[in-house]
């Protein structure tokens, strides 16, 4: 009990105080999931979407390939990346092993299967109530995806909630393709688990608060965003 | 003085004679959902330019001919030709169906039919808009979301959405079902001031009186045949078909 009072503390301390080393784990943290988020985003929705609406070959072994993907062991693609990104591996010669950019490519990797999945599950649910409308207006495919996607937005945004937090809280992947360098690769996570491997469990844990607290903050500004709109739509 | 409004009688609309600007053929038009005969070999010619009402007691097969007829079910059998062509998507565009529960986006009123707007080379959007709004007497409601209207609001909606494309032909699947007595009204004069402007309608509905309001011919089916096939007046008068005449007597047809 006396370390998680302590953690309370030193988490409060380390927050209150500015700590410029925390602030850059912090920053790198964010950096790293957002741009895999982003780059997550760009591919799951629109493959995600059209899963959910288009009629073609393949689409179920596809569909069950995203759904079965979505529980991809993270440092198994942390190894596959480790292994393509080494000297001796295909992209060696990108020099990306032991940055930020290995650690997106590999939390890109562990969250588009989820957000494609989700993505079909919320578009087909919305499809279903209106691809009648849409075929008698003679919607365009193209149209109706978008449409869909936007009016899907709010789902939408659970969906890459799903994945940031996935993302953020990941630890296996990025210690591998990142190793965990202070100053150039060093993230929240990571952090985490080194400081419980060197003993410091109080520090460890104050750490883990603060992934918490953002965590908080991004579902707290997503369920504001979702009020917003809940309440413009009365006005 | 309150303003009082009276639903349109078919005196007002001359039953026309003109030749339909988009001819419907149907031969042995048949559906079949699993192993239950929906249609059963339908052939129906409407060729003039008036007002059809689709009759008959539930699970005659009404809806399912008029999804047929707009080519959002494909037939079992048979065929349906729009100016002698069998239905392609340049077809559709030139119809428009509401359905007895309008489906309209999660947006605003406006947005929904700018949707609507975007989908064809349509010249002068915005007073075309601005129109549809006021027509449909939605324009204080323009930035409100589309689902939080009320159902005869909805149903404004959904026919201001189809009709602001200028179809040929409008489809209504029952389009007053549930609504009170002035939402029903409002909409039924929306169907007749189409009507003055030459669009060809179909009226799916249940609501005899409403029939002999709108309907300038009557089809009726029963256990998934046309019975019966006349001018409203006829029709109503004196009914050929022994299910038509049991039906407009309130017996219980099966």
């Amino acid at each position: 009990m006396q370390d998680f009072a302590q953690s309370f503390y030193l988490a409060g301390q380390l927050l209150i105080s500015g700590d410029p080393e925390l602030g850059e784990v912090v920053a790198l943290s964010l950096r790293v999931t957002a741009s895999a988020l982003a780059i997550s985003a760009l591919i799951g929705l629109p493959l995600g979407a059209l899963l959910a609406v288009a009629r073609f070959q393949g689409r179920t072994a596809l569909t069950v390939l995203a759904n079965a993907l979505m529980g991809l062991p993270p440092v198994v693609v942390g190894l596959t990346v480790y292994m393509l990104l080494s000297n001796a591996g295909p992209l060696g010669v990108l020099q990306l092993l032991y940055t930020p950019t290995a650690m997106i490519i590999a939390q890109s990797i562990l969250i588009t299967p989820i957000i494609i999945a989700l993505t079909r599950q919320v578009i087909a649910d919305l499809n279903a109530e209106y691809s009648e409308t849409f075929r008698s207006l003679v919607v365009p495919g193209h149209t109706a995806i978008i449409a869909l996607l936007w009016d899907a937005r709010f789902s939408i945004l659970t969906v890459l909630l799903a994945g940031f937090g996935r993302a953020i809280a990941e630890v296996g992947a990025v210690m591998i393709v990142g190793g965990n360098i202070n100053h150039v690769t060093r993230v929240m996570t990571t952090a985490i688990a080194l400081e419980t491997s060197r003993g410091e469990l109080a520090l460890a844990l104050a750490l883990g608060m603060v992934l918490l607290l953002i965590a908080l903050s991004v579902n707290g500004a997503v369920s504001l965003l979702k009020g917003v709109d809940r309440s413009t739509a009365h006005a | 003085m309150p303003e009082i409004l009276s639903f349109p009688t078919r005196t007002e609309h001359t039953p026309s004679k003109v030749p339909s600007p988009m001819p419907l053929s149907v031969r042995h038009l048949a559906f079949q959902a699993g192993h239950t005969s929906i249609l059963k070999g339908v052939d129906l010619d409407l060729e003039t330019d008036a007002l059809t009402v689709l009759m008959g007691p539930n699970g005659a097969g009404k809806s399912v001919l008029l999804r047929l007829l707009h080519g959002l079910l494909a037939p079992s059998f048979g065929e349906v030709r729009w100016n002698g062509l069998p239905l392609d998507k340049s077809l559709r565009r030139q119809q428009a169906l509401v359905f007895q529960k309008p489906v309209l986006l999660r947006r605003s009123v406006r947005a929904n039919l700018s949707f609507a707007l975007g989908l064809r080379p349509v010249p002068n959007r915005a007073e075309k808009l601005a129109h549809a709004l006021a027509t449909a007497g939605l324009e204080h409601l323009s930035k409100r979301q589309a689902r939080v209207l009320s159902g005869g609001e909805q149903q404004r909606l959904a026919l201001a959405r189809a009709l602001i494309l200028d179809p040929k032909v409008l489809m209504l699947d029952e389009p007053t079902a549930n609504l009170d007595p002035a939402s029903t009204l409002f909409i039924e004069q929306a169907i007749a001031s189409a009507r003055r402007r030459g669009v060809k309608v179909i009226l799916v509905t249940h609501d005899q009186h409403q029939a002999r309001r709108l309907g300038e011919e009557v089809v009726f089916l029963h256990d998934g045949k046309i019975t019966e096939h006349s001018d409203a007046e006829s029709f109503f008068d004196s009914p050929k078909s022994a299910a038509a005449r049991a039906y407009l007597s309130g017996d219980i047809l099966v």
